[in-house]
């Protein structure tokens, strides 16, 4: 008679059942709110660069289109209102992008324990996201504290008149204020390099799967990035060299 | 040829490893990779030292089992190739190699180069099945797939599990793996009527194991000795989307 189940040791109790954590709060679902957060912030970042184009159009345009976001909706609204719904939309979701972010990058750093003693160079489809992206997120936080400070509060803005965007433009990327330009630039490689990978990796994220739209989304990103790029670079660089003024 | 490698050494999951030297003086570049490691392993057991434990099986680039990170790369540089089919022509005489075991929490090392992959069966478990009718055969063209569809499976069937892709994903994340298992029964008919539950069930296992997350920076489909491309995550993604939706 074989022994062989009789001296099987008995199964390991099950281990404490993991805390429930819904679908949404899986790998996959925390990527998913990251994409769509982030998709909703490219618009916006668009529209702002296309907005401050408004600086070529001399001092009494651009104020009276920053003056015009603060009226957007009025009479019918209160002063203001559409501005602050679209900055609570704005900051929910900052918000969301940055905690996805960070509790994956937490879940992803544990997932390698220890380090390889010899790493090759990566030699993936979107190889300088490794680099790039975790970095540049830190430049780009780093960065909108300063910008808000700087052309929206005006802390540390010389022109503290809010109703003149256009003096307060032209003042911060002045020559001898040379610093805030050259971080304006550094931040804006960041948001580039963030944006070519950060396109086309949200909508492989949302929509999925076919190798052709991949490859379309990807030259999709890199035109983002660089028209976002260009469009914002343009006006600091035109302040420094005197073409606004 | 002459060679001259670093191993990792660990004697069991708990000891504290580290890299070892050694030198072999006359290896035939006919040689396969793992008979290199083979040779050593006799002069090492002559010696009356431990050999080098790593695993190995088919020795054909079918099964799997073979799983060293070889200069920083899953299987070694040579594209779309298993450790075991690797030959060091692939080498010069004089070379320096490190090998290494798949990093990954959810793969912890056994002894010197094996880990434990097990985690990769609990994903299996969670989903990586159909239920079939018992009987005869069905016969088979009874259930007519498009051929895109069936080629697209096919591919992602080609997935032989080995790990490569947590190996080279710089989050240590399964998704390659998952996302080939939801493509490759997902594409099919017999594959639907589990479709949602696999993947919500696959992806909270994979989480589970302490498997990354996917930043989409392609390592995994660089790494991946029978190419399977980053579409198949792609697919992963949607289907997990649907599934959680209509799940809430």
């Amino acid at each position: 008679m074989s022994t062989d189940l009789q001296s099987r040791t008995a199964a390991r109790p099950a281990k404490r059942a993991p805390k429930p954590t819904g679908p949404w709060r899986s790998n996959i679902g925390l990527k998913i709110a990251m994409a769509v957060s982030g998709v909703l912030l490219v618009l916006f970042i668009i529209v702002h660069m296309a907005g401050n184009l408004h600086v070529f159009e001399g001092r009494e345009e651009m104020n009276a289109y920053a003056h015009g976001l603060r009226t957007l909706g009025e009479p019918l609204l209160p002063h203001e209102t559409v501005l602050w719904v679209l900055r609570v939309g704005l900051i929910v979701l900052a918000a969301v992008h940055i905690w996805s972010a960070v509790v994956l990058t937490r879940r992803s750093l544990a997932a390698r324990p220890v380090r390889y003693h010899s790493r090759k160079p990566a030699k993936g489809e979107s190889r300088h996201a490794v680099a790039t992206m975790r970095w540049g997120a830190a430049v780009l936080v780093l960065f909108v504290a300063w910008h808000l400070l700087d052309l929206t509060f005006r802390t540390v803005n010389p022109v503290k008149d809010v109703p003149d965007a256009y003096g307060a433009v032209v003042a911060t990327f002045s020559p001898e204020r040379w610093p805030v330009t050259v971080f304006y630039l550094l931040a804006l490689v960041a948001l580039g390099f963030h944006l070519r990978h950060g396109v086309w990796s949200a909508v492989q994220t949302i929509a999925g799967p076919d190798t052709k739209w991949r490859k379309r989304t990807q030259a999709v990103a890199l035109a983002v990035a660089l028209v976002v790029v260009v469009g914002f670079a343009i006006v600091p660089l035109s302040v420094t060299f005197g073409l606004v003024k | 040829m002459k060679l001259k490698l670093r191993i990792w050494r660990q004697s069991s999951a708990d000891a504290k490893g580290r890299m070892v030297s050694y030198e072999l003086d006359d290896v035939s570049e006919d040689a396969s990779f793992l008979e290199m490691l083979d040779v050593l392993n006799e002069r090492l057991i002559a010696e009356g030292d431990d050999p080098v434990a790593f695993d190995h099986d088919c020795r054909e680039g079918i099964c799997g089992a073979c799983s060293l990170v070889i200069d920083g790369q899953p299987h070694g540089p040579q594209a779309a190739t298993t450790t075991c089919q690797l030959h060091m022509r692939k080498f010069k005489d004089g070379d320096s190699i490190d090998i290494e075991p798949w990093r990954a929490g959810a793969f912890p090392v056994i002894k010197d180069l094996v880990v434990d992959r097990s985690a990769f069966d609990r994903i299996i478990q969670a989903g990586g099945y159909i239920s079939a009718p018992t009987g005869t055969a069905p016969d088979a063209h009874a259930v007519p797939i498009p051929k895109q569809d069936a080629d697209a499976a096919f591919s992602a069937a080609a997935c032989i599990g080995c790990g490569a892709c947590v190996a080279a994903c710089p989050n240590g994340s399964g998704m390659l793996f998952m996302g080939a298992k939801v493509a490759h029964l997902g594409l099919t008919p017999q594959g639907q009527p589990e479709r949602a539950t696999r993947v919500l069930g696959m992806v909270a296992a994979h989480d589970e194991a302490g498997f990354g997350g996917c930043t989409n920076t392609g390592e995994c489909a660089a790494a991946c000795p029978k190419e399977i491309g980053l579409d198949v995550i792609g697919r992963l993604n949607a289907d997990f989307r649907k599934a959680a939706i209509r799940a809430a």
